[in-house]
């Protein structure tokens, strides 16, 4: 090999070669990148199943993928296999069907739905028999195998390696609506120790069920403006009331810069740097002073040999919940000093709303999106800005404006917190 | 970045299961010289038999009560048992090493409220307009802390919360293999030096109606009498679901000297793989791995703890791999953990670590856990364990578990 690249800690150059992405503002790169470019919103009411009585009747949907019923897993697969191919075709990496590296899954839980559970109920009569009991005679009795294998917490991860024949145990992850972050940062490592040369990063979330709607709406944490749904998700402004739940995946594929350049690929971007640290201060909200997302934000920087005025523009979090964009602004407010005046922020999940498991892998890609065009989304619905939110959001109107560095957050219930460094392939 | 491999050293270790709580106490029963007693709960899950987990004083790790109504048992096991390890190390309490302490939990789901779902599909059964009678339902029956306590990264959420750990914190599914992954990255993690103190394991409770139908969705479940799990081959086979909560600190050798701390164990190698269980594909997936351990495994008798899960064909296609030692010249000497403890999925490969530290701690090995005749005494010194944990549905694994230089924990 004629060259080594290093960076500062001597460990091997991570770069992207390959993007795939699907949301509810379109199936690909170039149609999510005009969308997201023109301030579309994905956000619409919720045609999956009957909304009567729930207080949040809109998301991010993408229609259901597949023939049949809707099933939640076999979703979250098509969404994955649309990113997955748009990656690995982009990246001409391996050989088809054969993925020279490790796959590393974000990734919902796979339990069985309500709708599953009352097919099964229904699938004999109890014989007297009611509730669990009749539940799980009938699971036993009756043909269920496909839903035995498909609702594995291991089961889409699974089919993934088997179609795209990525090598080794697939890992499936999850941090809450840090976790496609969280797959960056175990591809990240992986190179970085030299086990692979490559590695594929997918989050995936498809899992808009009644339940999910529910639970998070018992958390107080999703917005009710029902009535415009495409202004719903207004991060950073004074009247955000919650995030908008949605769809979609993205995949990347990760590779040693060496590795990249030995074989010709174009490299659309190095991941310079990750940082994490834990919260301890509840489960679903962060420490009053910020301190753990603080830390997660200076280690990435540290991680990656950077100080703030390197940083170009941030892709926020930015869930539109009013805990989240305090707290993001708070943070950033700290690790950055008087740089983040210099710095613009924008919010992604302003149109494609909250895809949860998978917003860390889209965010992920619209950052290295952002790096190519040397053009920031805007973050819309941002009629009026919270003022106690002192940033520069680009409000409402793309901006064009060369960017060499961005920063990506993500932020999860359990403590979780993820930052990433992205810049421009080196000179 | 080094390229020399730093140790990788078990310096602490929680386990609960349903034979008891501590290492001690689980020694004691796999070594008294005839087949250990298994705690079975016939009725719970009936027709299945499962292992229930024996009862802990969950204020003892998990003081306040504000924390525990946040959580259902699944994630008071777990975040007991790693607060056990945590002590274990020495390092609980103390903020500067729990702030430099990784955490990689491998997790399922917290147990879904039986009662109210057994309600909601009655109600659902009865209704002429059963969509909006289950949005109605979940408004009314569903409790905010339930979700949080069904959250699979929220058993990480609740060690970082309760026991302060707050260095990276990632939450791996996918039933067995995913305590085969967890350990398998932090061991790769500490030998490249990127990280030198990871907390991991996991827990499983297996007296849950939710887990119950999944698994009895696929038949995987054993109906009728608890037996030893090799009894099973050559019939339909299935599996007997184990309660256990087991937490490992892991820690480079130089760490662990630096602070003063022995180590049970040091993992020498964990190595895993996966295909799509086609008849003899998982025997074929294991001899692959066995090539790459094979170095390391000596001429003669060699302990073996298998994670047998007691479906078949895999049952006997796991059985013939490892009497396929013979072809290295290794007589093994097997325990099958899944006959005393179940199958504890997530918690099973993690599990089978703690019991394999504790033996090479020990210097000595488990008697046979049954009278099947699979299962050979094994007589003289001991210095290394080789696991062999396949998934119930997918992945194969191979661990080797041996001793490192230097006094071990519990010896003068």
């Amino acid at each position: 090999m004629s060259q080594s690249l290093k960076d500062h800690l001597g460990r091997p150059v991570v770069v992207v070669t390959g993007i795939g992405v699907v949301t509810s503002l379109g199936e690909g790169k170039e149609d999510n990148w005009r969308n997201l470019t023109s301030g579309v919103s994905g956000v619409r009411r919720i045609s999956r199943f009957p909304t009567a009585g729930l207080r949040t009747q809109i998301a991010g949907l993408i229609d259901w993928q597949g023939d049949g019923p809707y099933c939640s897993p076999l979703h979250s697969l098509a969404l994955a296999r649309k990113s997955a191919s748009e990656a690995i075709a982009q990246s001409a990496i391996g050989t088809r069907g054969s993925f020279p590296g490790p796959l590393f899954l974000a990734v919902s839980p796979a339990e069985t739905k309500w709708d599953q559970r009352m097919e099964i109920y229904r699938g004999a009569d109890g014989a007297g028999r009611s509730g669990y009991e009749r539940l799980i005679k009938n699971a036993a009795e009756g043909e269920y195998d496909h839903y035995y294998s498909l609702f594995q917490f291991g089961s889409i991860a699974e089919h993934l390696a088997d179609e795209f024949g990525s090598k080794g145990q697939p890992i499936s992850l999850t941090t809450a609506c840090a976790s496609g972050a969280s797959s960056m940062q175990l591809g990240v490592e992986a190179i970085r120790r030299g086990d692979t040369d490559a590695a594929l990063c997918i989050g995936t979330d498809g899992e808009i069920c009644e339940e999910m709607v529910v639970r998070f709406t018992l958390l107080s944490a999703l917005s009710t403006q029902n009535d415009d749904p495409p202004g719903a998700s207004k991060p950073f402004s004074r009247s955000r009331d919650g995030f908008v739940m949605a769809e979609g995946s993205a995949t990347l594929v990760l590779e040693s810069y060496d590795a990249a350049k030995a074989r010709g690929a174009k490299i659309l971007g190095v991941v310079r740097g990750t940082g994490e640290r834990a919260d301890t201060f509840h489960r679903t909200r962060s420490k009053p002073d910020g301190s753990a997302i603080i830390e997660t934000i200076t280690r990435s920087m540290t991680d990656a040999g950077m100080s703030p005025d390197d940083i170009d523009c941030i892709n926020a979090h930015g869930t539109s919940t009013p805990e989240n964009d305090k707290m993001e602004y708070l943070a950033l407010s700290e690790a950055l000093g008087g740089e983040l005046g210099n710095t613009p922020i924008s919010s992604n999940k302003s149109m494609i709303g909250h895809t949860l498991s998978a917003a860390g892998a889209i965010e992920s890609a619209i950052s290295l999106l952002t790096i190519n065009a040397g053009v920031i989304p805007p973050t819309i619905n941002c009629i009026e800005q919270d003022p106690n939110i002192l940033m520069d959001v680009v409000p409402n109107v793309k901006r064009d404006q060369e960017v060499n560095v961005v920063m990506s957050n993500s932020f999860g219930f359990g403590g979780q917190n993820v930052c990433l460094i992205f810049s421009a392939e080196p000179e | 970045m080094t390229t020399e491999k730093s140790e990788v050293w078990v310096t602490g270790i929680g386990l609960v299961s349903s034979l008891g709580e501590g290492l001690e106490t689980h020694w004691e029963q796999l070594t008294c010289g005839k087949p250990p007693l298994a705690s079975v709960n016939n009725t719970d899950q009936a027709p299945y038999p499962v292992h229930p987990i024996v009862d802990f004083d969950i204020s003892a790790q998990i003081p306040k009560r504000s924390d525990q109504r946040q959580m259902g048992q699944w994630q008071h096991l777990g975040t007991y048992t790693a607060g056990l390890a945590l002590a274990d190390a020495g390092i609980a309490q103390d903020a500067e090493l729990l702030a430099a302490t990784n955490m990689i939990v491998a997790a399922g789901g917290g147990e879904r409220d039986i009662e109210v779902d057994s309600a909601i599909m009655d109600e659902l059964d009865a209704s002429d307009n059963p969509g909006e009678r289950l949005n109605a339902s979940l408004m009314s029956e569903l409790r905010p802390t339930l979700f949080l306590a069904q959250l699979s990264n929220l058993m990480a959420g609740n060690i970082s919360i309760v026991h302060g750990v707050t260095d990276s914190s990632r939450t791996f599914m996918g039933e067995e293999m995913a305590g085969v992954s967890a350990i398998e990255t932090a061991v790769a993690q500490i030998q490249k030096g990127q990280g030198e103190l990871f907390l991991v394991g996991g827990a499983y409770i297996a007296e849950r109606g939710d887990m119950t139908m999944l698994m009895a969705l696929g038949n995987a479940l054993w109906e009728g009498e608890h037996g030893p799990v090799w009894s099973r081959e050559g019939s339909d086979g299935g599996m007997i679901m184990g309660s256990a909560g087991a937490f490992l600190v892991l820690e480079s050798a130089e760490h662990a000297q630096a602070r003063g701390i022995r180590p049970y164990a040091r993992i020498k190698q964990v190595v895993s793989g996966r295909c799509n269980r086609q008849a003899g594909a998982a025997r074929k997936s294991a001899d692959e791995l066995l090539e790459k351990v094979s170095a390391q495994l000596p001429q003669g008798q060699l302990p073996v703890l298998s994670g047998c899960c007691g479906i078949e064909p895999q049952l006997s296609e796991e059985h013939e791999f490892l009497d396929g030692l013979a072809n290295l010249g290794i007589d093994p000497a097997i325990r099958g953990v899944t006959t005393i403890l179940g199958n504890t999925m997530e918690a099973q490969f993690p599990v089978n670590v703690a019991l394999a530290s504790l033996s090479v701690s020990k210097g000595a090995f488990f008697d046979p856990f049954d009278d099947s005749g699979v299962e050979q005494e094994y007589g003289g010194n001991l210095d290394r364990i080789l696991i062999s944990s396949w998934g119930h549905w997918r992945g194969e694994s191979l661990a080797l578990i041996d001793t490192p230089d230097g006094p071990l924990r519990g010896t003068a």
